[in-house]
């Protein structure tokens, strides 16, 4: 039994099935944070008072890590335009670097961190830092389940270009789109937290 | 071909036929939609009668209070009935169970994983759900949250017990059931987030030549609408659950403002919490959750409805645009829930406004399906008269929701048994017995036999008198001011005092629903094996489902279906039999 569409796009509405499907769950994750956002927006408004966000926050250490994200997502476009022009060797770099340019990223939190731990700075601590780690702590998990897709991508599940190039293909952008919506995220949380 | 399998029988053989899976893959790992959905709705079944237990025993609580339960009194455990009587902390719990229970592990499973999964691909002539291993990794993470919230009742201090709303700060600080709670909630959102998305591609991706948006069944159109519903409302409830979370386990104060002081104490949190947040993301989800629970319950009664008047629906474009409204329109009333919270008069009148608009779309829903009625020579079968009584019992459900929309009559009836009557009007009779419509109904297409016709009748008739007792009487002691969630069904208030009595015929009678519901087992499981046998096309419809072996085998059709004509050509004037298929050609008829 085979599902019909899971490679080519149906005519009538132009995608095939799991890029309808990502976009779906990208509908959700915008909902997700969407509210998270607007919960942030309520209880600073609410606020007698509330930091600025570069009086706690490493700024420099943020702005390192937008720029590895976004440098992350050029490579996984790469990645996907590579393999268009069938270029399997390159696409296959080009995905482990966006994985290690992701893996930067989580270790640069990592040091943000646990330098905010070492100072006592806590969630508990005050409703700025709550919010500070629930967002980027949250976020965090989005970049790990990205990697662990990539790793299954340029890992175990590569024998499927031979197969099934055509498929393969899609997966990658895919995770394509998820990536760059995870960078967005960032992209985001980025001014709000640190520059706010 | 025939010669070449008389040379090479094995390797033909092997080629034709995918190996037979064994009991675990074809039973219980099974990513074939409608194995998915049997377990879906067997699951979903099991917690129903659980949750209505719970539900029986604050019964007798209510109508006897601080008597021994019988029979099963001494089971429940020193630490939550004493000697057989329920303590208040233990009435908490069965409560905010008996809640979550119902709505999130009972009827939306059976309504949406259940139906949905079985029955819409086939009625779109899809081989499967558009991404099968995703559909049962759906159902295994509804599996392990209702295992963690079973397993709740288990912990130090028993199961969450401030309400399936867990209003902050009290769900804050309540014991660890609640804890469990939330990562309970976390898995049955996921699985909700997996099983929507799945639906809506599927639905849009693997329709059958022919069948275009406007010759869906309203079945469809309904699980549709009610997909995009718990894709994008059920994550708002995910974050609010984040951040519970983050209050219970990190000590943040999300939801906690400052100086809160718990049992005379001032606790020691950093304050600065809005307690208000967490109803506004709570009831975002929660009212497209009430449609989520009744949308394709409707769509089951239009399919049955349908059927057994063997004429076309009255209005098929109304539906399908009010259902379509409403599911948009529902986003937006979601604070008629909060009125009494204090928020001003343009807050007020803006979400009294919205929520007045909204009941429109179910109006014209109901009074299509109505019409229909109209002129018809009806076929009494028994999932007929489960859709029937569906329509009355939902208009007394919807209608009693007017008040409690319109501030002014809200401020009386708030937090009272009326409200515990509307939503259950709803739901029981009206969204339960959808389903019991259509387990009757497609019963045929899962095994290839009818369920028993004379105990089917039984089923409702007794069901349908007992759960009007139950629940009639709420509207009274509602509006005789009662509160809702009293341990002792209010008799230490003097204005409780008349209507408190009322408890005891409406336990007996909760008592009585559990006694006909046996009637609906022994059926269930004899006609699997001994049931009538019913034929491919058991009850002379229109839809493709009936163009499906029964049961259908994996991969569902033969040969791919092809779609010629709209969903209910019943009775048209010219043709030789009073249905005509909408897989059937014009050639051959
Ligand atoms: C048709 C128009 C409807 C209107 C105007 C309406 C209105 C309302 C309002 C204003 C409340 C809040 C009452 C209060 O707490 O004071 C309410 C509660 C509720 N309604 Fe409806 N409703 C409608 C239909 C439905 C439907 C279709 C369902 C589906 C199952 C439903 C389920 C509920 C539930 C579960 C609650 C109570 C939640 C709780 O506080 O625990 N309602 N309704
Ligand atoms: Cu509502």
């Amino acid at each position: 039994m085979d599902i019909p569409y899971t490679v080519t796009a149906r005519p009538d509405t132009g995608l095939f099935n799991g890029k309808l499907g990502i976009w779906l769950f990208l509908a959700s994750e915008v909902m997700l944070f969407g509210a998270l956002f607007s919960s942030y927006v309520l209880l600073r408004v609410g606020a007698e008072t509330w930091p600025r966000g570069e009086t706690i926050l490493n700024v420099w250490m943020a702005f390192l890590n937008t720029v590895v994200l976004i440098s992350s997502s050029v490579t996984m476009v790469l990645a996907w335009a590579a393999l268009k022009t069938n270029q399997f060797q390159k696409s296959r770099w080009l995905l482990i670097s966006t994985f290690l340019l992701a893996t930067v990223f989580l270790v640069v939190k990592y040091f943000e961190y646990t330098e905010k731990f070492s100072h006592g700075l806590l969630p508990s601590t005050n409703t700025f830092l709550a919010i500070y780690f629930t967002l980027t702590g949250l976020h965090g998990l989005h970049v790990v389940g990205g990697m662990i897709v990539m790793a299954y991508l340029f890992g175990p599940g590569a024998k499927m270009f031979r197969i099934a190039p055509e498929r393969f293909t899609n997966r990658v952008e895919i995770t394509g789109l998820y990536w760059h919506f995870v960078d967005l995220v960032w992209i985001f949380l980025f001014p709000v937290l640190y520059l706010l | 071909m025939e010669h070449a399998t008389a040379v090479h029988p094995p390797v033909a053989h092997h080629v034709e036929h995918a190996p037979e899976l064994g009991f675990w893959w074809k039973y219980v790992f099974s990513t074939d939609h409608k194995v998915i959905g049997i377990q879906y709705a067997i699951t979903g079944l099991l917690f129903l009668l659980f949750g209505f237990t719970l539900m029986a025993i604050m019964r007798w609580q209510l109508a006897y209070p601080g008597q021994p339960v019988p029979v099963i009194g001494a089971w429940l455990g020193a630490g939550n009935a004493s000697g057989g009587v329920i303590l208040p902390e233990f009435y908490n719990q069965l409560g905010a169970m008996h809640g979550t229970i119902m709505v999130f592990m009972g009827v939306v499973p059976l309504a949406v994983g259940g139906f949905g999964n079985f029955v819409m691909p086939l009625q779109i002539g899809a081989p499967d759900m558009a991404f099968p291993r995703i559909n049962m990794a759906s159902y295994w993470a509804y599996f392990v949250g209702g295992v963690v919230m079973l397993a709740s009742f288990f912990v130090p201090g028993g199961a969450a017990n401030s309400g399936w709303t867990s209003y902050v700060p009290l769900a804050v600080t309540a014991t660890t059931g609640q804890t469990w709670w939330l990562l309970g909630m976390v898995f049955l959102i996921t699985s909700s987030l997996l099983g929507s998305l799945n639906f809506i591609v599927t639905i849009f991706q693997l329709r059958a030549p022919g069948l275009t948006f406007m010759r869906l069944p309203i079945f469809v159109w309904m699980q549709l609408v009610t997909a995009y519903l718990l894709l994008l409302a059920f994550p708002p409830l995910e974050a609010a659950a984040i951040l519970q979370l983050m209050d219970r386990v990190a000590g943040t104060s999300f939801f906690l403002p400052s100086g809160l002081v718990v049992s005379g104490q001032v606790v020691q949190i950093s304050g600065g919490g809005n307690p208000l947040l967490w109803q506004h993301l709570f009831w975002f989800l929660a009212h497209p959750e009430v449609y989520v629970l009744i949308l394709p319950g409707m769509g089951i009664v239009a399919e049955v409805l349908a059927n057994n008047i063997r004429k076309p629906l009255w209005g098929y474009k109304p539906i399908v645009y009010s259902v379509v409204f409403l599911g948009f329109m529902s986003f937006v009333v979601w604070a008629h829930h909060m009125f009494l919270t204090g928020m001003g008069t343009t807050m007020s009148a803006f979400f009294q406004t919205t929520t007045m608009i909204i009941s429109i779309p179910s109006v014209i829903i109901l009074t299509s399906l109505f019409l229909s009625l109209w002129g018809a020579s009806i076929r009494f079968t028994t999932p007929m008269l489960f859709a029937l009584a569906f329509l009355p019992m939902f208009g007394i459900g919807g209608l009693t929701g007017l008040p409690l929309g319109l501030a002014p009559t809200d401020i009386h009836l708030h937090d009272t048994y009326y409200v515990i009557g509307h939503f259950h009007y709803v739901v029981a009779p009206g969204t339960l017995f959808a389903l019991f419509a259509g387990i009757y109904y497609w019963f045929p297409k899962a095994t290839g036999r009818y369920m028993n016709d004379l105990l089917g009748k039984i089923h409702f008739w007794g069901s349908f008198v007992a759960i009007n007792i139950v629940f009639f009487p709420m509207f009274i002691q509602g509006l005789a001011g009662m509160n809702r969630r009293l341990y002792d069904g209010g008799i230490q208030y003097a204005h409780a005092q008349e209507t408190a009595k009322l408890h005891v015929p409406m336990g007996y009678a909760t008592f009585a629903l559990w006694f006909f519901q046996l009637f609906f087992i022994v059926n269930f499981f004899w006609s699997i094996k001994k049931g009538r046998q019913a034929p491919q096309n058991a009850w002379d419809a229109t839809t493709l489902e009936w163009s499906a072996p029964s049961p259908p085998p994996h991969g569902n059709f033969p040969e791919p279906p092809v779609v010629y004509r709209d969903p209910y050509e019943y009775s048209v004037p010219g043709h030789p039999a009073d249905f005509t298929p909408q897989f059937q050609s014009d050639k051959k008829a």
